[in-house]
Parts: C-alpha cells; structure tokens; sequence
C-alpha cells in the first residue's frame, strides 16, 4: 500500500497546483470575499465588543471602565424603548407574509393585462425606503396629509400619527410594512409558479377546495418560499434603521427609537460621542441577532440532513 | 495689552495680508471645507475665496462645500484623517470634543493682534481653556419675527414685557388664531425657547452656569423658567401638533395667517420673504422681559472657521482667516449672507431685520449666549432638547424630565 502511494508520488511529477487545482481552487475563488467579510464584518464584531468596555468620544483616548457601560444600559430607560419597539418591529413585520401571500394568491389569475397589476403590486419595492419614508411623513402630516381627512370619512379624529408617541411606532411599521408586502408577494408568486397543477388537479377529484386547499396543497408546496419570507422579514425589522431615520429621527421624545438607530444617536449622530456605549448597544443587538442566526443555521443543516 | 513678540507677528501678518497683492503673495496650496452648500452661504465663501485668490493669485485654493448637516458628522473623519487647512464650524462647546482630541490648532496668536480688539465681541465664544481656536465670520440674532399686519388689524403692538405678552397673545387667540408657529419634529428649535425664557427669568449668569453644568436641572430657578414656559402652553399659545412639522414646514402658520409670530434665528426671514411677506407685514422684535431688572441677553449664535491641528498649509490658513476677519471681507460677506458682521468695523447691511438685530445685540446688556446646542455639553445638549420636546407635549411629565436631565448632567460632569 505504502509502496503504491509512494510509487504514485513518483510517478506524479507534475506541479504542486496542477495537481491540488481542483482543490484550491473553490478557495481562491472564496478568498477575496472570505477577506473583505473577515474585515468589515467579523473583526468589527469582536472591536465592539472590545470598545464596549471603554469610554471614548471617538477622537481622544479611551478610558477603560470595565462593564459600566452595560451597567448604564440596563438602567437606561431610552434602551427599554428601544428593546420594545424592536419587538414590536418584529412582531407586526411578520404581518407582511400572510398579506404578501393573500395578494399572490389574488394575483396568481390568467387576465389580460395581469403583469401591469402585478408590477403596481411590486412597485413600493423597487422604490427607495428613504422616499417611502418621506412619502409616509407627508401622508401622516396634519396639516397637509391625506391621513386624517380619509379617517374622518369614517368618523375618527384627527390623529398626530408621527409627532405622538403612543403611535409614531405603529405609524413607521406601517411604512415599512408596504414595501415589505410587496417583496413577499414576488416570492410567493414565483413560488406559485413552481406548484405542481397535477396534484392541484388530484386534491380536486378528491374534492378538496377553499381553505383546505389551501392548506394541505398549496401551503406545504410554499414552504421554500415561506421560509425565505419569514428570513427576510426578520431581518428587515431588526435592521429597520433607515425608516426611523428619515421619518422622527428617533423622535418624539426618544418614543420611535429602535436599538440600530438608538446606537447610531449616542455615538455617531449630531450630539453622539459615545462610542463605548453605543458598542454596548451594538454587541446586545448581536447577541439578540445572534439567537435568531443560530435558529436559522440549525434549521438549514437539519434540513440539508433530512435531504 | 501685553505687547508680545507673537502679537508683532501677527500684527505683521495683518498688515502683508491687507496690503494686497503686491507683497508678500502666498504660494503653495490651501484647502477649504466649507460647512454650507446653501445659495447664500455659498455665494458668501465663493466671493470670499476668490477676493483672497485675486490677491495671492499663485497660491492654489481648493474650496469644498458639504452639507450643514452632514458636515456635522463628517468633520470627525476629516479633522482625524486627511485634514483641510481650512474648516467650518460653530463657537462655543461646540468646539470642545475637537479642542479637547487636540484636533484644532490653537490661533491665539492671530487674536493677539489687531484682528483681537475688532472682532472682540465674540472672543468669550472662540475661547475654551484660555486659548482662542477660530475666526468668526458671521452671526445672526434671535428673536420674535411677528405677523405686523395681523397686530395693526388687532390694534396690538410688540410686547416689551412678559404680561403684555400674555395679554397680547390672549387677543391673538380670541381671535381665533395661534401666537406662536413651532416645528418640534427635530427638537433644536424648542432650545430657542427654552434659551429666551430661562435668561429672561433667571439671567445671563445663571444661564451660562446652567448650561455649563454648575446648577442641577432640579433647581428652583429652572422650575420657575418651566412656569413661564406652562402659563403660555396652558393658554394654548403654540400650533397644535408641533412634532409633526419641521422649522420649514411650520412657516405656512406664519405665511397663512394661522399662526401670528415665530421665534426663531434671522435665518428664517429669508424663506418668508419667498414665501410673499414683505418688511409691512412681517415685524421684529426682541423676546420681552420676565424678571424685571434682569439685564438683557440675547442668543446670537456665532459661525467660525478653523484649522484643523493635522493642516498641511496652516500659514496659508492663518493668512486667510486674518482675510476672513478683515472689516471689508465682513461687510461683503454678511451683506450676502444677510447676517451680521463681528468686526467692529464693518459695514451692516441696510435690511431692516438686519439692522435691528444689529442694533438690538449691540445694546444687550447682559451677554450674548450662542444656542442651547452649542453652549451646553453635545451629550447635555441632546437630552436636554429632547425634554424640552416632551414638556411641550406633557407639562406634567416635568419632575420627571427635569431628573432625568439632572442624571445626565452628573454622568457628563463625572467624566
């Protein structure tokens, strides 16, 4: 065996790459993106853990002060708002699914003229979320937006939507929510293309229709489509920054604040020069992150293993 | 005036500087970031560049302009990383966490000189740590800019004291108007308010000392300040709904008539006078006194130009701030800008708001402040603006926010 191996060595004299080409060369063709994520993503990760535990105004030098930061964080009330409205994010963002599926399903029609419906569908997608953001601010505006006129039409008052803080969060959600719709909904109608029409056929001889139709065919054969919904949509809500930011900065009060954004106020913002505490911020919004990715990677290596 | 051999220098350098372009030409290059790319501002500091360039025509000057607000941002990468010879910013605090990173190149040595005494006003602003860290080139005042059509209808004048402005603006809402036009949404603008009725009640000194962070936010003397802020809120004085608008769209109120005056920076005639108001409706005048006897002060915010301490050309910086400061440059500049020029020497411009700025700041007693954001601590500032935002909503909340203030002043004073 030895001598085969050896004798093989012998006999193999051609060069090092043309020999492990196969081999090396999925790496060469990773490594410039496996240096680029190493670092702008994984050294970051590990330097705000590291500045976390100092105070520093991002120009001078940094004081240590062990966990303090955290100690702060957790007495800090503005950081419970934060917490709240991201779960709030992330609650009523789920809500984007079951819409985006329903309008799939109403959209998935043979009629004349069905790709104009579906891209008008499709189109608060492809805009940008900082003009979806200012087109909401200009909707919910009081003095000037379609908001309250069209609540009187059904007798409410007259609503402060982005200047109160019992709603400004909802209001932005809802913002949010309307590109969002849009993105699910062109996953599940690429996902309805792919539904097999024989068992469609087959689940009708047997006399299913309606909602269990739905259900037991439809739903089971969506469940690719599903699951990259559900991945997008949470991690659109934990990274809904730039909806805060371009409809109250946070605002009223510090009642919009999510913890990207709330990171971003205390230490890169206008008055922001807290860097050692907005890392402390930022290492929780990983660790909460962090939870949901290892759901995730356990399910993708379950599934890969049932495969 | 101690007589140094610095101040011979700069005396020096003044004199080369003004005397044209047939001495002492500067070679070489000098960059310029310019915080304003806004079309008076910019007209401003392009004039300025190209007057310096005629008189030094071999020296290269390389002027950017960045946004006001992003400039805000971004002046931490550029001071750190690459720096211009020459930046814009504001006076005060404002300068400190720049000052204190050691980011910004002392030029007291140019105040030393002549340039000192005529920009003299200002020099408590440009000074932290006893030493001065910029060049004025510009401030506006604040102030009550008032619907004068709407009074003369009502038979009302410009309130001088704080019980004729009750009752004046008690006329304004029987009538079925608002006395005051607010855009909260971004909470700077309630530091204006906070600033007026804080150095009426309580002073200049007090003012300063609050601001600073020497007096607690849970002394008696910032709870009176919010009483007179609640007896207007609980007229109902200000526009419904504040936080939904910002600076800009809360001028329709004032435009349309719905709202009769507007405390705010002079900044803000300029968009009205877009917006149709003419110098026979749209009126001026200082916020009125509280305590009676309280010299009065006024907020007057200052902007400055710097060097960065990493400059490449601080020479040629230095000979262009000495330009900036100039008593002819001045007067050009703020013409342009419709501000006010610092140099005691310069020429004010004949608009009618800005000569009764002028003429209002020159005979205030009690001290110029610059804004709540730029005298107090960035860290104070933010929260500070932001319960002034809250109280403004919920005046109930106030032993609430004045606590909370109180924990933010204790952390920024135990750093």
């Amino acid at each position: 065996m030895t001598q085969m191996t050896e004798q093989a060595h012998a006999a193999d004299t051609r060069s090092w790459w043309s020999r492990n080409q196969m081999r090396a060369a999925p790496w060469l063709f990773l490594a410039p993106g496996i240096a680029f994520f190493a670092v702008y993503v994984i050294l970051p990760i590990f330097q705000s853990f590291h500045i976390s535990f100092y105070r520093w105004d991002g120009l001078g030098e940094a004081t240590p002060v062990g966990l303090d930061n955290y100690r702060q964080l957790f007495e800090d009330r503005a950081f419970y708002v934060s917490l709240r409205n991201n779960v709030k994010w992330l609650l009523l963002y789920l809500l984007a699914i079951p819409a985006g599926l329903a309008i799939a399903l109403f959209l998935n029609q043979q009629i004349k003229g069905m790709r104009l419906y579906k891209s008008l569908f499709f189109f608060p997608f492809v805009i940008s979320q900082v003009v979806v953001g200012l087109v909401f601010v200009w909707f919910y505006n009081p003095a000037i937006g379609l908001w309250n006129p069209l609540i009187g039409l059904f007798g409410f008052a007259p609503m402060n939507v982005l200047g109160n803080p019992n709603t400004v969060t909802y209001g932005i959600i809802a913002a949010g929510l309307w590109p969002q719709i849009a993105y699910c909904m062109i996953l599940y109608l690429t996902g309805l293309n792919a539904v097999d029409p024989e068992q469609v056929e087959a689940a009708r001889l047997d006399g299913a229709k309606g909602w269990k139709m739905l259900w037991y065919v439809i739903l089971p054969q969506l469940r690719p489509a599903t699951f990259i919904a559900v991945v997008v949509t949470v991690i659109g809500a934990l990274r809904s920054f730039d909806m805060v930011s371009v409809m109250t900065r946070g605002g009223p009060f510090g009642s919009s604040r999510v913890l990207a954004y709330y990171m971003f106020e205390v230490s890169l913002s206008e008055y922001g020069f807290r860097m050692g505490y907005g890392a402390a911020i930022a290492v929780i919004l990983f660790l909460i992150m962090l939870v949901y990715i290892a759901f995730f990677l356990w399910r993708m290596w379950r599934d890969e293993r049932a495969a | 005036m101690r007589f140094t051999l610095k101040g011979a220098a700069a005396m020096l350098a003044l004199t080369t500087a003004l005397a044209g372009p047939a001495s002492a030409e500067l070679t070489g290059n000098l960059r310029i970031f310019f915080n304003d790319q806004n079309p008076a501002p910019r007209a401003a500091m392009e004039g300025m560049v190209e007057r310096f360039q005629a008189m030094h025509p071999d020296l290269n000057i390389e002027l950017t302009l960045i946004d006001r607000e992003a400039n805000k941002t971004q002046i931490r990468n550029y001071l750190t990383a690459n720096a211009p010879d020459v930046n814009g910013w504001y006076a005060g605090n404002r300068m400190r966490p720049y000052v204190s990173a050691g980011l910004f190149e002392d030029v007291s040595d140019l105040w030393e000189g002549p340039m000192g005494e005529e920009l003299a006003s200002t020099l408590p602003a440009l000074t932290l740590d006893g030493k001065q860290w910029g060049v004025p080139y510009s401030y506006y005042q604040w102030g009550i800019y008032y619907r004068e059509d709407i009074y003369n209808e009502l038979g009302l004048t410009a309130a001088t004291t704080w019980d004729e402005e009750k009752a004046n603006c008690q006329v304004i809402l029987d009538s079925g108007r608002k006395c005051y036009a607010i855009g909260s949404r971004h909470p700077w603008t309630t530091g204006g308010w906070f600033d007026y009725l804080n150095l009426r009640t309580n002073g200049y000194d007090f003012h300063m000392e609050l601001t600073a962070g020497e007096v607690a936010w849970t002394d008696d003397r910032v709870r009176e300040t919010f009483a007179k802020w609640r007896e207007l809120l609980d007229m109902g004085a200000f526009i419904d709904n504040p936080t939904a608008y910002d600076w800009q769209e809360a001028l329709p109120f004032v435009v349309n008539g719905e709202a009769t005056a507007y405390l705010m920076g002079n900044f803000v005639v300029a968009p009205l006078r877009e917006a149709g108001m003419t110098d026979d409706t749209l009126g001026f005048y200082p916020f009125p006194e509280i305590t009676p006897g309280i010299a009065r002060a006024e907020d007057a915010p200052t902007d400055t130009l710097h060097i960065p301490a990493q400059a490449q050309n601080k020479d040629n910086a230095r000979a262009f701030l000495l330009y900036v400061a100039s008593a002819e440059n001045q007067s050009i500049v703020n013409e342009v800008l419709g501000q006010l020029p610092i140099n005691s020497n310069a020429e004010v411009s004949d608009d009618k708001f800005i000569r009764a700025g002028f003429e209002m700041l020159s005979t205030a007693p009690g001290g110029i402040a610059q804004f709540f954001d730029r005298d107090t601590d960035a860290e104070m500032a933010s929260a500070g603006m932001e319960g002034f935002q809250e109280f403004m909503m919920f005046p109930d909340n106030l032993d609430d926010i004045l606590n909370r203030l109180e924990a933010v002043r204790q952390r920024v004073n135990s750093r």
